[in-house]
């Protein structure tokens, strides 16, 4: 492991020596010391992520080892056949989609997909969709609905692409056309945040009828950094701004946003990728198990109550009847 | 994403329009820098005589331009914001920002919402306020578009949501967020009712609310000139590492990309809104459900204002 943040450090440099020790250790003393160090190991690592700040959360959303869509489809799904295209303009690889097995359940997988290196986040434009992104999720999730299979959707993306093209091709038009056209989708839609949540591009993959967030995913309506540009006239104030905005999974849960946490291996989801996989498999079987036996109409109708009763305000009742 | 586009100078040049204004005032027109008495602009329906330029103006004033005289009623009055992240800024407190803007603008939040007549056609309508907070949507804008769509549906009327707007308001975070899911899958029940929906776009027409329900009109209208785009143009700059092109996200751009339906001088808003409120109510026999009569007086050829909705007070 090479990269690792500032809080990190710590940990991965005892962690290192435990590594030493164990290489060249013999006899009862050793082993001793090793178990000593391997305690205080679990002490540091329990302290440390137990009292993540917002923007520390921030940065393990956006760590680049992170487990991505596309290592969640091998972890979690099986027979995975990807489509592409939106049918109109071309094919947007910072969204993934296809089909494929969840156990025995055929599924229609949607996913925003980073890239592990320079060459592949130039591609996938660091996991920004692009309009025909956007498309061809909604051209998918509606062969879906027309067949019956329930939709999986991983959000994980900085925002929708704020590029030339984006904005001459309709990047606003169409997030919005999703936003109305997966509320009357008639098949279940298990939504699960990665990683980044971020904004309307997040979003408009995201009307679901159950949306989970991991640990250490954020899901936020601009991003920290953006927020402190505007608010605080620094960029750098994004770990004020990160605090603000309480776009963490468990400020999420609080504000009923979403409907549950999903826990992560200790230190993150970059920690152990299987492991974070199998927490997200479970969640699907349940939440799909759950949602199959409800009638289409009040499927609808429930998404739509779901984000209906959303927002805070106080009414005062003055206008006239 | 710039959510938010602070333009300080512009806000205090159009500010006057509805709010007293000093008899004899002159505005320099942002336009074209012609210097434009007051007495005149206000003939103009704040545009600039010379150059064609439209003015911000607030809700009450676009209200006072496109619908009938008298015919406005106003509903939800009473929604206020509240404070669900205890948002603070490094200048103050969200409920203070609110308090401020309030003070300034004599409206509880950034949008004004009713029923009313546009060439006698039935109406529910929002009407967003850019100055207020930018016209920043949080969960009273969102709450107001949304029983707005519902009253559309509940009484038959066409829909009608006129922005002007930054987008989706930071100070209340995801709840922001989650008022263009609310807006738009409620639009979504609209379709199904067969009711006409006309989203007007004013300067500025951005970022979330662009991205929910403002690009969702079965027709779309929008003022000539003004900003119509999703990501802020200095983002996009940063992305792309140059200027962008001259007309970038103006209007006419986007009526030539195919997102906008018209472009509309604002002389000729009520004109044309009636027009096409005249299509769908002729062809829905007076926005009648399926197999049911119109609840509203129908003629085939109705009278000019107020037909078979009671008339309210222009409130205040």
């Amino acid at each position: 492991m090479s990269a690792w943040l500032d809080f990190e450090k710590p940990v991965f440099e005892l962690e290192q020596k435990i590594e030493e020790l164990r290489a060249q250790a013999q006899g009862r003393e050793a082993a001793a010391q090793l178990g000593e160090l391997e305690r205080q190991a679990e002490t540091l690592r329990r302290e440390i992520y137990a009292n993540l700040t917002p923007y520390q959360r921030v940065q393990l959303a956006r760590h680049p080892k992170r487990p991505y869509a596309l290592d969640y489809v091998e972890h979690c799904f099986h027979g995975w056949l990807e489509l592409h295209g939106d049918r109109h303009f071309g094919d947007d690889p910072a969204i993934v989609a296809g089909l494929a097995f969840l156990d025995e359940r055929p599924v229609m997988v949607i996913g925003q997909q980073k890239g592990r290196d320079t060459k592949e986040n130039l591609l996938r434009r660091f996991g920004m969709a692009n309009p025909e992104g956007y498309r061809k999720a909604l051209r998918l999730m509606q062969t879906a609905a027309r067949f019956r299979m329930p939709i999986v959707t991983l959000v994980d993306t900085p925002g929708a692409y704020p590029g030339l093209g984006a904005e001459e091709r309709g990047q606003a038009e169409a997030i919005a056309v999703n936003l109305r056209e997966m509320a009357r989708l008639t098949v279940p839609i298990v939504t699960v945040v990665i990683g980044e949540g971020g904004s309307g591009g997040a979003l408009a993959i995201a009307v679901a009828d159950t949306v989970l967030m991991l640990e250490n995913s954020i899901y936020s309506v601009i991003s920290p950094e953006g927020c402190a540009s505007i608010l605080w006239r620094d960029g750098k104030k994004g770990p004020l701004a990160a605090e603000a905005l309480k776009l963490t999974a468990a400020d999420l849960e609080r504000l009923e946003i979403v409907d549950g946490v999903l826990p992560e291996p200790i230190g993150g989801a970059h920690r152990d990728h299987a492991a974070a996989a199998a927490t997200v498999r479970q969640a699907l079987r349940r939440h799909l198990e759950a949602l199959s036996g409800v009638p289409e109409e009040e499927l609808v109708a429930r998404r739509l109550q779901r984000y209906r009763r959303m927002g805070v305000f106080r009414d005062g009742a003055e206008s006239p009847a | 994403m710039s959510w938010l586009k602070r333009e300080r100078a512009g806000i205090k040049g159009t500010k006057t329009p509805g709010v007293e204004v000093p008899e004899g005032l002159w505005t320099k027109c942002d336009g074209c820098g012609e210097a434009l008495f007051q007495k005149v602009l206000e003939e103009h329906l704040w545009t600039c005589p010379h150059c064609g330029h439209h003015f911000r103006v607030p809700a009450r004033t676009y209200l006072g331009l496109l619908v009938d005289e008298g015919s406005f009623s106003e509903r939800d009055a009473g929604l206020q914001a509240g404070d669900p992240l205890g948002f603070r800024d490094a200048r103050m407190r969200y409920p203070d920002r609110l308090k401020a803007a309030q003070q300034e603008t004599g409206l509880k939040d950034a949008a004004v919402s009713g029923v009313a007549t546009i060439g006698g056609k039935p109406v529910a309508i929002t009407i967003m306020d850019f100055f207020f907070m930018g016209g920043s949507m949080g969960s009273v804008v969102g709450e107001l578009v949304a029983r707005s769509i519902e009253r559309a549906i509940d009484e038959r009327r066409a829909l009608v949501l006129v922005s002007a707007t930054g987008g989706a308001r930071m100070q209340e975070g995801i709840l922001s967020l989650m008022q263009m899911a609310k807006t738009s899958a409620l639009l979504a029940r609209l379709q199904d009712q067969r009711l006409p929906f006309l989203s007007i776009l004013t300067d500025p027409s951005t970022a979330g609310v662009l991205a929910s329900y403002a690009s969702l009109g079965d027709v779309i209208l929008a003022e000539p000139g003004s900003l119509v785009g999703f990501a802020g143009a200095r983002v996009i700059r940063q992305t792309i590492g140059e200027d962008l092109p001259p007309g970038f996200q103006r209007a006419e751009f986007v009526l030539e990309k195919g997102f906008v339906d018209r472009i509309v001088p604002r002389q000729r808003m009520r004109d044309e809104v009636s027009q096409l409120l005249e299509f769908f109510w002729r062809s829905t026999r007076g926005f009648a459900r399926d197999g049911d009569g119109s609840p509203h007086a129908f003629h085939p050829h109705p009278p000019a204002a107020g037909g078979g909705v009671q008339a309210g007070p222009g409130s205040r």
